[in-house]
């Protein structure tokens, strides 16, 4: 991509502000979401940066807003809550998703178009259709505005990314591997956990990491289904901005900003150690 | 093997649910659902933080979902899980709760306390507030007030025929979106008195004379749905009037020190009060709340944290100043002689006859 | 192979099974595996999933009320032609019912369902139910007496309609028509036509938002894929970070910068671009949800090109060139054409989300930036008209599923990357 020298200068012109516009995209990308950290840290209940703040005298920012973010009981419950909900419903979707994978990804497997098909459907209905039939459904039976309701509701929306993600290391999986342990008399159970799920584990992995995110994050479902007991930090978000507007908001989206950043890097480097492990294996 | 799958998902499921329930003690949960807000906090302070320091086996959790009370109420009946204990709602709302068996009838005189000198409750209530199944707590207003900042100050808004003159007082303005209100105020802008809008409003006329008046203004409208986001809207300065309730603008004015400036002209006064969902867990552990919280003394407390004013007659000459500030409640109530010149009441029995036609009437028209 | 096995007869395995018979079973023995590996996952998303999927679907056509709470009615309204007012027998049975309904308050749930199709229905019903104690014989008049509507035949009609325990009036609703009171299908009224606007506001916002999504996101693709490895990784996270951030707090983010007071505004005002009074109105209509969601689900555009256009050997456009042509003629003929599959991937997925999205909307989008979405909350929360948000919501599904068949036809579901 680097300019020839024999370039024009239509092109250099062309080469730089291109190079230009691409910053501006980049630019539009990730400023609005790093504007609002320092934000965060005004010592005024304002959206706006004080002049104080702009001189940056200390006397501008101040934590007072994190301390309101932990000394709020319902700000607190809900990240509890947001734990239980995900942690479970990550835990849930794993082992049933990276099972399905396994079975999806054997080449014996019958209808496998109509049952993919039917396992990630949760990834693509909108989520507001989703939240009304659950509302529906789950109240009938007595799942709404509970627990299990919201977990399982959030287990269904997570399942399709364990399975994409394992189905997907699966492709690249040495089948005869399995077949060498088992001609070494290693019992299937032994095969599983000595052979199989070692190498999957990148894919499992990253598989619960987008199951995590995807309840950690949702609100929908949350709005609909659960009731005051069961309030996450999206749903304590949600009526925070719809109500009052207080840079405690801001606290808590700064605070998301950064578990997404030890997220992404988790996944960044699982994708690394994956990408070794498939260069070692012979295909 | 489905039977297999389903046991093992209800067991995990039971196990999830206890963990999430391990931390909770012997108390009793009571989900008592309100507006939130300014409001809430006051019920909090007025009703909850003393009962429960009176009665330490109680635990009163806020569900701020009162804005969609009609909708919550139905889906737990038909799931036959009711997780609300006591609802505060509009006597409109309640009344099509109460005709839809949602929500218990009341037996005013046994479940309410007496005033101090041996009136009975259903004679103590203003005239016309409790209903067959509603207990009103207090009567408010909606009103309509601006930011004293978008405006110079030799020429500040105040009548409601203002809110309808956009070239002298330009700027967005923050309407709720329901008809109820709106349709009162276009009609009383545009010139019919105060006691003939109900009249008017029956009519095919007047229904198309209050839309056409708002058609004036409405490239300069935004809606708000909850009632803390008109005084939040306004803060911000994204409009420059909006119609809010008279508590909530007094709170952002005075306690929070907002510009805001109320316009008591052609104020709408309603009631608002209790319910209980029928078929709740806690039925006889609210009863007894609400004897206690309905209670002379416990109406008049709230008007020290909120300016809405009590819905009992004897509670009337208990309220006093302002918990925090020492100001003077009395001329930021509503029911304030000075206040009530030209008060609007908002009528009941009209919106329940009409009310579903004009709602759908004005949702259309919002979104064309 | 065939004479052979001519000669010796079928082959066997080592325990005397033919080796057919014997492969037969390993292989639908491995099937069985394959499957039950894959059931416990497939009940459950059955189960918590497609079932309230299904409940959905079912209420848009479900009409017990009218069936259930009004039995004698509906008998005796069997024969009743239509053109008429209905027979005293009718008239009687109404009574009946009115009677139990106000027993035991099922009456209040006719109301609400044929408020839906005429307005003042619910008070016809309520009023009538509280006084239906005291009604007399003959019942036709007293009926008349105690509220005018009664004598309307269409009144009767609508009853007699709606009487069925499955209705086809919430779809036709939610495309703006309506039952005539003859009992064909007529257009509503002008002023009550809104949801037909509304697909098609949903669908002109989510065009827009695709198309700025591919004019901002083909440029960064294109830079990420032709740049070495070790710059474009670093690029790449300032893709990944939006990606992976909260969607209330990026929704946040553009709440802090839009609003009359936020941070453009400011700067606007600073820099002396537009005065105090003259701040812009970016939040709170169709501005504020066409630029959030355009953020939003700008990386869901960049990753499917970026993932196309990494297979694209550079060769050929350096073999384009050297043949003669001139740099642009070169990246439009040869270059683009073979992006095709990833603008085509990444335009649908984000066509799909944003035509179903709902949080943005709600809290930027005020007025004029409302997608369906928004009306199906509306009526499942506010209006509690879940019949028509029931088939709003199954006519989006539709929708949804279509351009999803769409999908899977260009990139196949198995192809589908993560992060």
């Amino acid at each position: 991509m680097a300019l020839p020298s024999y370039a024009s200068p239509l092109e250099r012109t062309w080469y730089y502000s291109y190079r230009v516009i691409c910053g501006l995209i980049f630019f539009f990308l990730v400023a609005p979401i790093l504007v609002m950290i320092p934000l965060s840290f005004n010592a005024q209940p304002y959206f706006s940066y004080t002049t104080e703040m702009l001189t940056l005298q200390p006397e501008g920012y101040s934590l007072r807003w994190y301390e309101e973010f932990f000394n709020s009981s319902a700000w607190v419950t809900s990240i509890r809550n947001s734990v239980i909900i995900a942690f479970a419903s990550t835990f849930l979707a794993t082992c049933l998703g990276t099972l399905a994978a396994l079975g999806l990804s054997r080449s014996h497997m019958p209808f496998r178009g109509l049952i993919m098909g039917l396992l990630i459907s949760p990834m693509i209905v909108p989520l507001i259709i989703s939240a009304a039939g659950m509302f529906f459904f789950y109240s009938q039976i007595g799942l709404a505005q509970t627990f299990p309701g919201v977990i399982l509701a959030h287990t269904a929306l997570g399942t399709p990314f364990v399975v994409i993600t394992v189905t997907a290391t699966l492709t690249g999986f040495d089948h005869t591997l399995t077949r060498a342990s088992a001609s070494l008399g290693a019992p299937p159970q032994t095969t599983f956990f000595k052979v199989i799920l070692p190498l999957i584990t990148p894919g499992v992995i990253s598989g619960a990491l987008f199951a995590f995110i995807t309840s950690f994050d949702e609100v929908v479902i949350v709005l609909f289904v659960a009731g005051v007991e069961q309030r996450t930090i999206p749903r304590e978000m949600w009526s925070g901005i719809r109500e009052q507007i207080s840079p405690t908001i801001l606290a808590v989206a700064t605070i998301l900003v950064l578990i997404s950043i030890a997220l992404l890097t988790v996944l960044e480097l699982l994708r690394r150690r994956n990408e070794r492990m498939r260069g070692l294996s012979p295909s | 093997m489905k039977k297999l799958a389903l046991t093992t998902t209800a067991l995990a499921a039971g196990a999830l649910l206890g963990v999430a329930n391990a931390g909770d003690a012997q108390a009793t949960d009571l989900t008592v659902v309100s507006w939130g807000g300014a409001y809430t906090e006051s019920q909090v302070r007025a009703y909850h933080e003393p009962y429960m320091e009176l009665n330490p086996d109680i635990n009163i959790i806020n569900d701020d979902s009162s804005a969609n009370a009609l909708a919550g109420l139905r889906a737990q009946s038909q799931a036959g899980n009711v997780t609300w204990d006591l609802v505060d709602m509009l006597p409109s709302d309640a009344q099509l709760a109460c005709d839809e068996g949602l929500i218990m009838p009341i037996d005013h005189d046994e479940v309410l306390a007496e005033a101090p000198d041996g009136t009975p409750a259903s004679e103590d209530f203003l005239p016309g507030s409790l209903g067959e199944c509603f207990i009103p707590q207090i009567v408010y207003s909606t009103v309509m007030t601006f930011n004293n900042e978008m405006f110079p100050d030799d020429n500040q808004p105040n009548t409601i025929e203002d809110f309808f003159n956009v070239d002298d007082f330009p700027g967005r303005r923050a309407i709720q979106n329901r008809p109820a209100a709106n349709l009162e105020w276009a009609l009383y802008a545009d010139g019919v008195a105060i006691d003939d809008i109900y009249d008017e409003l029956e009519t095919e006329e007047g229904v198309e004379r209050a839309f056409a008046k708002l058609d004036t203004i409405k490239e300069h409208l935004v809606f708000w749905s909850e009632g803390a986001q008109a005084p939040q809207l306004l803060a911000d300065k994204e409009v420059a009037f909006a119609t809010g309730y008279n508590g909530r603008m007094f709170n952002a004015a005075e306690v929070e020190g907002q510009p805001f400036s109320i316009i008591w002209d052609g104020q709408i006064v309603e009631w608002d009060g209790w319910v209980v969902p029928e078929g709740g867990n806690n039925v006889d552990v609210v009863m007894e709340y609400l004897h206690w919280a309905t209670d002379t003394q416990r109406l008049a407390d709230q008007a020290k944290f909120i300016s809405y004013g009590p819905a009992r007659a004897s509670s009337a000459d208990l309220v006093g100043e302002h918990a925090d500030l020492g100001i003077d409640m009395g001329p930021h109530m509503p029911t304030h002689p000075d206040n009530y010149q030209s008060p609007i009441l908002l009528n009941n029995d009209f919106w329940t006859d009409y009310g579903d036609e004009l709602r759908e009437r004005f949702n259309n028209w919002m979104l064309q | 192979m065939a004479q052979a096995q001519a000669h010796s007869g079928p082959m066997v395995t080592a325990d005397g099974v033919p080796l057919k018979t014997s492969l037969r079973r390993a292989e639908r023995r491995r099937k069985i595996t394959a499957f039950m590996l894959v059931v416990p996952l497939l009940a459950f998303i059955l189960l918590t999933f497609i079932a309230p999927i299904g409940d959905m679907l079912w209420r848009s056509v479900d009409n017990p009320a009218i069936i259930n709470t009004l039995p004698n009615t509906v008998t005796a309204l069997e024969d009743w032609d239509g053109e008429e007012l209905p027979p005293e027998e009718a008239f009687a049975a109404m009574v009946e019912d009115l009677r139990v309904g106000q027993e035991n308050r099922s009456i209040g749930q006719v109301g609400i369902r044929l408020n839906y199709e005429m307005s003042g229905a619910r008070s016809l019903f309520s009023r009538t139910a509280r006084n239906a104690d005291s009604l007399e014989p003959p019942y036709k008049e007293a009926l008349l007496d105690a509220h005018r509507r009664w004598g309307d035949v269409e009144t009767w009609r609508l009853i007699k309609r709606e009487g069925r325990p499955y209705t086809a009036s919430y779809y036709l609703s939610a495309v703006d028509m309506r039952y005539a009171d003859d009992g064909s299908v007529a257009m509503q009224p002008e002023n009550q036509r809104i949801y037909v606007a509304l697909f098609m506001r949903t669908l002109a916002l989510s065009l827009a938002i695709t198309v700025l999504t591919l004019l901002l996101g083909f440029p960064i693709a294109y830079l990420l894929a032709t740049l070495p490895l070790r710059y474009s990784n670093l690029l790449m996270i300032m893709v990944l970070l939006p990606f992976w951030t909260s969607l209330l707090v990026r929704t946040t983010a553009w709440i802090v910068l839009l609003q009359q007071q936020g941070v453009i505004n400011d700067l606007l005002v600073a820099v002396g671009l537009i005065g105090d009074d003259g701040r812009l109105t970016m939040m709170h209509n169709w501005i504020g949800t066409i630029v959030a969601m355009t953020h939003i689900l700008l990386p869901f555009m960049v990753l499917p090109l970026y993932s196309v256009m990494k297979t694209i050997p550079p060769s050929y456009q350096r073999a384009a060139r050297s043949l003669g042509a001139n740099p642009f003629v070169a990246f439009v003929r040869v270059y683009l054409p073979q992006t095709v599959s990833g603008i085509g991937a990444g335009a649908i997925l984000v066509f799909i989300i944003s035509i179903g999205y709902y949080i943005t909307p709600a809290l930027v989008g005020g007025q004029s930036g409302q997608l369906i979405s928004n009306l199906i909350a509306d009526h499942m929360q506010r209006t509690l008209n879940w019949g028509l948000a029931a088939a709003l919501g199954s006519i989006l599904l539709g929708g949804v599923l279509i351009l999803y068949w769409l999908y899977n036809r260009i990139v196949g579901i198995d192809n589908m990357k993560l992060g």
